[in-house]
């Protein structure tokens, strides 16, 4: 509703990624007690017990956060441009381009920054493709950008088997994992963290336009929004967005679709509180899965794609089934 | 008080002629009715009043400034338009459907107040929807939604109103409440431009009458001296009996 308050979930949601983050930092190897965990928090508990949750498992749970809130949010904003609730982040081959980019590195047997840089510069490659070419020669409407998209994306794919098929069978493993979506090589947490807070702010005022945007364009446009400029800039923000998520943590699939998705069955559909709702729930959703990555099958990892996947598949088709 | 007027306006319509360019001087407190067969071109009309479509050529001037040279925003504080078809992708509440069209009255950072909800309210009230106020849009019916959409455009409450087919799906007592609301409208001293596909409620509730002919041709003025049988019948290639009735002319297919 645009008239009530947006504070209260948005609280209840940031109350919940606080305890997911907690529970993430203090589950492992050696689990520590929450008592421990809150200690070491707010600054003592033994030096043990501070390496291993500031220095180990804190980075890799912020980077989880990250990840996740950068993909819910891109997510919403995918599926205000395109006009349909359907669309994620990579829907129009982001994530295609960002796996070619990696897995070239790979291949080239590059390693950390490299891989990760490789990836970003495929993102962006693959959002100036798409965005080039729907542009086309005639105008530039939600579905021809989505056709774009998705054609393109069938084209990475293709890549993407070529690259797997010449690599070999000693390095396919690490491709894997990337291709899954997966935290253990993200370096460090707060670029992703710093360009989510900035994008949340920045939305905020566009939230408005959003919102009148998701009627169509044309009814938009006899509201005073300027169509084209803001089509244009949330494309670039979501591609941002999704591009940073992609380099730390490889694609990580479903959190884009079902997170905005299942925030605005509960909330509604104003974008000032699904966009920063979308941060908080992405996040704490992350966090989770990335915790049960990391315990289940310890001390072997599970790639984090594996866990939203499994849990993003069946809450997704329940979803479709119940939707009228 | 707003008035719109057009310089030798020619409409887009791929692959037709231009025919006769428009110079209409849309005037505070005239309710206008557009009459012509399917296809005509009155959608792309209205769409480019709107400032939605470039005009093959000619301009528009909103009180005497070129509308292209003017600000989204400040047009559509000033003029609106009911469109046909609606895009109902994501679920939206009577109430937040009509409340969008204060949009064009708020700055990028107020959230909407209570003033705005009470302007919302009171248009939903004016179009009998007030009951439906928390209802999604997508599970109302056809005519319902129509009477959303014109509560939007009363929420955005400009001084030029544009409605394409505002009837459409309307049942016979709805018809008339809309058409008298755009009378009080229009006797507010704002202007009233739009669509209408039924020639009785033309005669009885608009004033001017725009006729668009397929070859481009048109013409314009009151509408006692629009609405003749010859004209209208050669316009829908239809022959047409008429009477009249208290005083409005009646037409019937012949």
């Amino acid at each position: 509703m645009p008239i009530s308050s947006p504070h209260k979930p948005l609280l209840v949601l940031l109350l919940a990624g606080f305890l997911a983050a907690l529970l993430s930092v203090s589950i492992g190897s050696t689990t520590i007690g929450f008592e421990d965990t809150l200690r070491v928090i707010t600054g003592s508990g033994t030096e043990l017990q501070q390496t291993l949750i500031l220095e180990l498992r804190l980075p890799r749970t912020l980077s989880a956060f990250a990840t996740g809130g950068l993909l819910a949010v891109a997510g919403a904003l995918m599926q205000v441009l395109l006009r349909n609730p359907l669309a994620d982040p990579y829907v129009l081959g982001l994530s295609g381009g960002a796996a070619v980019g990696a897995l070239l590195a790979m291949l080239a047997g590059a390693a950390g920054f490299l891989v990760s840089g490789s990836a970003f510069a495929g993102a962006m490659l693959a959002t100036l493709l798409v965005f080039g070419l729907a542009h086309g020669s005639g105008s530039w409407t939600p579905s021809r950008l989505l056709l774009t998209g998705v054609v393109v994306a069938a084209g990475w794919g293709a890549v993407i088997t070529l690259i797997l098929a010449m690599t070999p069978a000693s390095r396919l493993p690490g491709m894997l994992y990337w291709l899954m979506g997966d935290l253990s090589h993200a370096a460090t947490p707060w670029p992703g963290l710093i360009i989510l807070v900035l994008v949340c702010l920045m939305v905020f005022p566009l939230g408005r336009a959003l919102n009148v945007l998701a009627r169509g364009s044309l009814q938009a446009a006899a509201l005073g929004v300027s169509v084209r400029p803001l089509e244009w800039s949330i494309y670039l923000m979501a591609s941002l967005l999704t591009a940073t998520a992609v380099t730390m943590a490889g694609s990580v699939g479903f959190v884009g679709l079902v997170v905005p998705h299942m925030l605005r069955l509960v909330l509604g559909n104003d974008q000032r509180l699904i966009l920063p709702a979308c941060a908080l729930a992405g996040g704490t959703l992350l966090v989770l899965a990335d915790t049960l990555a990391r315990v289940v099958i310890a001390p072997e990892q599970l790639p984090v794609g594996v866990i939203t996947a499994l849990i993003g598949v069946p809450t997704f088709l329940y979803l479709l089934y119940r939707s009228r | 008080m707003t008035r719109l007027t057009t310089e030798a306006l020619i409409i887009d319509i791929p692959g037709r002629a231009s025919g006769v360019p428009l110079n209409l001087a849309i005037e505070p407190g005239q309710v206008w009715g557009v009459l012509g067969p399917n296809g005509v071109g009155k959608t792309t009309l209205l769409h480019t009043l709107a400032g939605l479509r470039e005009p093959r050529s000619g301009q528009l001037l909103l009180d005497g400034t070129p509308l292209r040279d003017m600000r989204r925003k400040i047009v559509s504080q000033r003029m609106g338009l009911v469109f046909q078809d609606r895009q109902d992708g994501f679920p939206a509440t009577a109430l937040e459907t009509a409340l969008i069209g204060r949009h064009p009255w708020l700055s990028p950072w107020q959230m909407e107040s209570g003033e705005d909800l009470a302007i919302a309210e009171r248009a939903l009230e004016a179009l009998d929807v007030i009951h439906l106020k928390d209802r999604l849009v997508n599970t109302l019916s056809g005519g319902e939604r129509q009477r959303v959409a014109i509560a939007t455009l009363m929420t955005q409450s400009p001084e030029i109103w544009l409605l394409d087919e505002p009837t459409n799906h309307l049942d016979l007592q709805h018809q008339t409440a809309v058409m008298k609301l755009l009378r009080q409208q229009a006797a507010c001293d704002r202007a009233v431009f739009m669509c209408l596909h039924d020639l009785n409620l033309a005669a009885r509730w608009c004033d001017q009458i725009l006729l668009l002919y397929p070859d481009g041709q048109a013409c314009w003025g009151p509408a006692r001296d629009m609405l003749v049988t010859s004209a209208l019948e050669s316009l829908f290639g239809q022959r047409l009996l008429s009477a009249e009735l208290d005083g409005f002319p009646v037409f019937v297919p012949g």
